[in-house]
């Protein structure tokens, strides 16, 4: 479960001042739901869910994960949550074995049980075979399985997804589409940041639609399309973002 | 603090570290070729070199003398040399390594000897150029013997003993133990060395562990993870520590070894052509370490704290050249001649470690000042770890853009 109650995050910046990335943002998402935060680039995803996998600390406002406060208890959120995105890279010189088990024994788990889980995830995800070899050798698809598979080492409750499928080929963002489904049918609470309105249909339960750091709409697509009038979720999302862009430019 | 969790770091750091190429050069090879190709290399090499040049015949040029015959003969009749025909470029001659020096006998010379009148006689020769002043030395040998004959001639004209000259000797002994001449004379260079190389030995892994993980991307992988920064920092902290450690224990050791060879070997030679006391023994080495290890714990954390404000390695390097000129300056202060330990000295980082190593190698344990040293560099490493952990917990610096 995640609950979000009015998060802040500001940044100064010498030549801009003061920059509210995330204004006021609250929203819930619940064990077997899967959330989608839609945006365009720079309206704020990114650091909402990093706030959320506690490695920003918000400014205002705070956010409850598997009912730990994300700024009391940064530690117990991060031993709950599983966190995935474009630039949650690999250690090269490490194995896609020993990448994985580090992430393990960060999580606590002592070596019976870590070994077990590694076997068993490297199985499931079918990377029996390049298991000992050194993550700089390993293609994009095996690299996001090794990602895959360090954020279920510890089998967390919470999945934090931040544009995975950004700049991946066609089989290896459909393997990453697959893992998102089936976290959700194991029960887990998944949250999911993309622009690609095709992956929003696909997948989401509850869709949150953000723009310059303020949740402007939320609900489901079939709620979205009856609020809006409208069937294409591309339509509706310009709908809902565009007053606010014109606001900005003028 | 959670020591099972910097443990884990620490390992999986040390497993990255020795799968690096680069940090293992920095942090291995260079200390530990870099004293026996300094010391028994160039020693040897200079060796080579001096023996060479004194086998040489050097070729010298004289000007004038046709008045003077009895100088003139002396000269030509110096096996050692080989005597040229006159010519006018005799300057560029020198200059250009055609031959190695050239005498000038005044108009008239011998004459004015005659009649008691002094003369300068000059020899002309490339400063620095060592067969130049091989040659320049052989020349002044036989005009000083010829000087010398003159003297002794005239005194014995008036029934003069040679020791009305010399009523008595004056003569320079050491007293100090061989140990101390050869710690002051090489004592501050080992501890300018020892000092330069934990910073070196440092250097590639804390920027590996810190700027170089912001730009391979696994710094938002690793703050992801429950580890706490804290936790974090201390066991990359330690890997960097450990690496400086490894620099500075081969660095004595080959220095130990290098030094032994050079003791035994007899290539180094004090200029009163004593064997000079190069020997390391096991009190120094271990004092040395021991000195060495609080400024490595100031380095490590200096570095790492630098190195991650940078984005990217080439960056962080950029930024950490300059730190190589401040920890040489003072490790270089202590090499001068004249500047030793004192109460102020002693709180000054890196320059108090430099002359401490200084003192140590000679046999002097002034506990005082190893004491003051030692608890100072503490006080600064300490101030260095803690600015370290807080700058990991800066976002702006970690997410720098």
């Amino acid at each position: 479960m995640i609950e979000t109650r009015g998060l802040v995050k500001t940044f100064k910046d010498k030549k801009r001042g003061e920059i509210r990335a995330v204004d006021n943002v609250s929203f819930v998402c619940k064990p077997g739901e899967i959330y989608g935060l839609l945006g365009a680039n720079g309206a704020g995803k990114t650091t909402t869910l990093r706030m959320l996998a506690t490695i920003l600390e918000p400014t205002d406002g705070t956010a409850i994960v598997c009912g730990y406060d994300v700024v009391e208890a940064p530690e117990k959120v991060r031993a709950n949550v599983g966190f995935l995105s474009t630039s949650t890279a690999l250690y090269p010189r490490l194995s896609s074995q020993e990448f994985v088990e580090y992430f393990g024994r960060l999580n606590g788990l002592d070596e019976a049980t870590l070994k077990k889980r590694v076997d068993d995830i490297f199985t499931r995800l079918d990377m029996n075979s390049f298991r000992d070899r050194r993550c700089d050798k390993l293609s994009t698809g095996m690299k996001q399985k090794t990602s895959i598979a360090r954020t279920l080492i510890h089998d967390p409750q919470v999945m934090i997804f931040d544009e995975p499928t950004a700049g991946l080929d066609v089989m290896t963002a459909r393997t990453i589409i697959d893992f998102i489904r089936e976290c959700r049918q194991r029960g887990k609470t998944v949250i999911f940041s993309t622009h690609v309105m095709s992956e929003v249909e696909k997948l989401c339960d509850v869709i949150g639609i953000i723009q310059s750091g303020k949740l402007l709409a939320e609900g489901s697509l079939v709620e979205l399309r009856t609020r809006h009038n409208e069937q294409d979720l591309e339509e509706i999302f310009v709908k809902i973002v565009s007053p606010y862009l014109n606001t900005q430019e003028a | 603090m959670n020591f099972s969790a910097i443990s884990v770091v620490y390992r999986k750091e040390l497993k990255e570290w020795l799968r690096d190429r680069r940090t293992l050069i920095s942090t291995v090879l260079v200390p530990l070729l870099a004293f026996p190709i300094l010391m028994v290399g160039i020693t040897a090499l200079a060796t080579v070199m001096i023996g060479k040049a004194e086998q040489e015949v050097p070729k010298i040029m004289i000007i004038g003398g046709k008045d003077s015959p009895q100088l003139l003969e002396r000269l030509q009749k110096i096996d050692k040399l080989t005597v040229v025909p006159y010519a006018d470029n005799w300057k560029d001659q020198i200059s250009n390594k055609e031959i190695r020096a050239a005498v000038e006998i005044p108009r008239g010379f011998q004459t004015a000897l005659a009649e008691g009148t002094s003369q300068t006689v000059n020899v002309y020769y490339y400063e620095g150029e060592l067969k130049s002043s091989f040659g320049a030395g052989h020349l002044q040998e036989a005009i000083k013997d010829y000087r010398d004959s003159v003297v002794k001639e005239r005194l014995a004209a008036k029934n003069l003993a040679p020791s009305v000259l010399t009523p008595f000797e004056i003569k320079q002994e050491n007293v100090a133990p061989p140990e101390k001449v050869g710690g002051a004379s090489v004592g501050g260079f080992i501890g300018y060395a020892v000092i330069l190389l934990c910073l070196t030995g440092a250097m590639y892994p804390a920027i590996d562990l810190t700027a170089g993980e912001k730009e391979r991307g696994t710094i938002e992988t690793i703050l992801s993870s429950p580890v706490s920064r804290f936790d974090l920092v201390m066991g990359k902290f330690l890997l960097v520590f450990s690496a400086s450690l490894v620099s500075a224990i081969l660095s004595v050791t080959s220095m130990g070894t290098s030094f032994a060879i050079l003791g035994h070997s007899q290539l180094m030679h004090s200029s009163g052509g004593e064997s000079l006391h190069l020997s390391l023994g096991p009190l120094s080495v271990v004092a040395v370490f021991f000195m060495a290890l609080p400024l490595a714990v100031l380095f490590s954390a200096v570095l790492m704290t630098i190195a991650l404000f940078a984005k990217t390695y080439k960056e962080a390097q950029s930024y950490l050249t300059p730190l190589t000129f401040v920890v040489v300056i003072p490790a270089v202060a202590s090499v001068m001649p004249g500047v030793e330990l004192n109460t102020k000295l002693a709180l000054i980082p890196i320059l108090n470690t430099s002359l401490v190593c200084k003192e140590i190698i000679s046999g002097t344990y002034h506990w005082n000042s190893i004491i003051l040293i030692f608890a100072s560099t503490c006080v600064y490493a300490g101030a260095a770890i803690f600015l370290a952990v807080k700058m990991f917990q800066r976002e702006d610096v970690l997410f720098r853009s």
